[in-house]
């Protein structure tokens, strides 16, 4: 594990064309990460995430990737993510190819990928269009002592996998609370691993069965308080509702969408600024 | 059927009718909106011990106001167990654990299948809707399934444009011949009233309406030619509990998600 600031960490660690997945679902979204690749202006990546959410609906109209896998592209509780829509519905800015699972797929395709198999199995019933779907890459086979058939979906093995988390110790451990979504498997599948962290302490203050990545299977830690936000930090910060509503209004358009983007994005030096020029933090 | 005509809203009188469906006790696989708000009417009022699963891995939680996304902090904090997303999946939904699943869509046909996923060709569709999340693990594994939809003739249409998740396939026992453990939708939860599948053919039937509705009007909202059952249920109005219940719960939300998030950051950042 290195301890580096977040943008020498997406330099030296994220190349055009990378297969990239950025985990966390709902909760620790890695959103300093994904506005420091959007800043340094990738290209051609192959985005990976079960819920794509605002931060690849910002990716995504921002040009940075040509694919995308997923299982649910809607902004929660809200509607659609405008950008992910005009990419798929219209090519803007550029086509998005699709590699389109369910929830439970896409967490078994992350478990095979962790686990050192070349695919995952589940139990399967009733054919659905998602069998015919051109992209996908589920097949149907059969359970080798019952006969029963099973859906297997191929192992997801990232190049790199980000993680937002709450703390790391002073040995490079990360620890994670609260929901936890597929972000262990996420990172345990990756070639490279990069978290970012809420705050560095001298030692994690944990019951014997939490969340901790030991620091010799992570790539880089950078230390980014309010990584997260607008998704959130259990302990730290809650959900930020009320800019996820506003944000339907900002990507529904491509013209606001671009002046947000450039202004609040591109245009400031890293996190810290981000939030302090959207009065998030003071 | 507006709030001006009536004591209650189409949304409030759809989530009462779906709350009235869940018994004491039950294990809900519950999803956002909706559901979500029907769910926790039921275990505030006449189902206090209804378990609520969402699909971010919390278990058994308890929210005082509703999530605006499946996995806010809110559920977090009141939850039983956090599981991971494969735990979830698996160990509940799929082993059988689960007694009641919720579902939506953009469109359901005549057996109840749905579809998520797109309005138009696939491959360039017109409206590319959200996708399958877990609905398609929901329709087959959850015991029972119930629906909640708006009627109109866009949404309730003779053929989807993709089948994203598994009703009662193409009728009269096609469903049950997959080997699904869970049965498949119980009932349909419309503004209008609720609609059941035929126990023979699969095919949803009308078969309760909402008060001062009448049966030509939901049948004009259908996109196919929708069958009456025999004997038609009156449901009643929701009660002034249940609305007093619902609607401070909502406030209650609004009133979160107005609530400006300040983080603090360290001073040398």
């Amino acid at each position: 594990m290195q301890l580096l600031p977040l943008k020498e960490a997406i330099a030296a660690h994220v190349r055009d064309g990378a297969r990239l997945a950025l985990e966390g679902f709902t909760h620790l979204i890695p959103f300093a990460a994904g506005h420091e690749i959007a800043r340094q202006g990738r290209r051609d990546l192959h985005l990976i995430r079960m819920t794509p959410d605002l931060i690849y609906d910002q990716l995504i109209g921002m040009g940075c990737a040509s694919r995308l896998t997923f299982s649910w592209g809607g902004n929660p509780g809200v509607g659609s993510l405008h950008r992910l829509r005009d990419a798929v519905e219209r090519d803007w800015p550029r086509p998005l190819a699709l590699i389109e699972y369910t929830h439970a797929e896409l967490a078994l395709a992350y478990q095979a990928g962790a686990s050192g198999m070349t695919c995952g199995f589940m139990p399967h019933h009733a054919d659905t269009d998602l069998d015919q779907a051109l992209t996908s890459s589920r097949r149907v086979a059969s359970c080798p002592f019952t006969g029963r058939p099973l859906t297997a979906v191929p192992a997801i093995r990232p190049d790199v996998t980000i993680l937002h988390a709450q703390q790391v110790d002073a040995a490079g451990n990360v620890l994670l609370r609260g929901i936890v979504g597929a972000a262990k498997e996420a990172a345990m599948a990756a070639e490279r691993l990069l978290i970012t962290v809420e705050e560095q302490v001298a030692r994690l203050e944990t019951d014997l069965n939490a969340v901790v990545l030991p620091s010799w299977l992570i790539t880089a830690v950078s230390i980014v308080p309010g990584g997260a936000w607008p998704s959130y930090a259990q302990g730290y910060y809650p959900r930020d509702n009320r800019f996820y509503l506003a944000w339907d209004g900002i990507a529904r358009e491509r013209g606001t969408f671009t002046a947000w983007m450039e202004r609040h994005v591109l245009g400031v030096r890293d996190h810290a600024e981000h939030l302090r020029a959207l009065g998030v933090a003071a | 059927m507006s709030a001006g005509t009536r004591e209650y809203t189409a949304d409030e009188i759809m989530t009462v009718t779906a709350s009235r469906q869940l018994a004491n006790g039950a294990v809900c696989f519950v999803g956002i909106g909706l559901p979500s708000a029907a769910c926790n009417l039921a275990r505030m009022t006449h189902a206090p011990d209804l378990v609520l699963i969402y699909e971010s891995g919390t278990v058994g939680t308890r929210p005082t106001v509703l999530p605006l996304s499946i996995g806010d902090g809110e559920l977090a904090q009141t939850a039983t167990a956090i599981v991971s997303l494969p735990e979830v999946f698996a160990h509940y939904l799929q082993r059988g654990r689960v007694d009641v699943g919720f579902l939506g869509a953009a469109q359901i046909d005549r057996h109840a299948n749905l579809n998520s996923t797109v309005i138009g060709d696939y491959a360039r569709p017109k409206i590319r809707l959200p996708g399958a999340g877990g609905a398609p693990e929901i329709a087959t594994f959850a015991r029972e399934v119930l629906i909640i939809m708006k009627q109109t003739p866009r949404s309730f249409v003779p053929r989807l444009d993709f089948r994203t998740s598994c009703g009662y396939l193409t009728g009269s026992g096609a469903r049950a011949a997959t080997g699904a453990p869970g049965s498949g939708p119980r009932a349909v939860i419309t503004d209008f009233g609720v609609l059941r599948p035929d126990p023979d053919t699969d095919e949803l039937t009308l078969s309760a309406l909402y008060p001062g509705i009448g049966v030509e009007t939901a049948r004009a909202a259908t996109g196919w030619p929708l069958k009456v059952a025999p004997r038609l249920e009156a449901l009643p109005a929701p009660d002034p509990a249940e609305l007093r219940a619902l609607r401070a719960l909502e406030a209650g939300t609004r009133a979160a998600q107005a609530r400006p998030v300040r983080i603090t950051l360290p001073a040398h950042t």
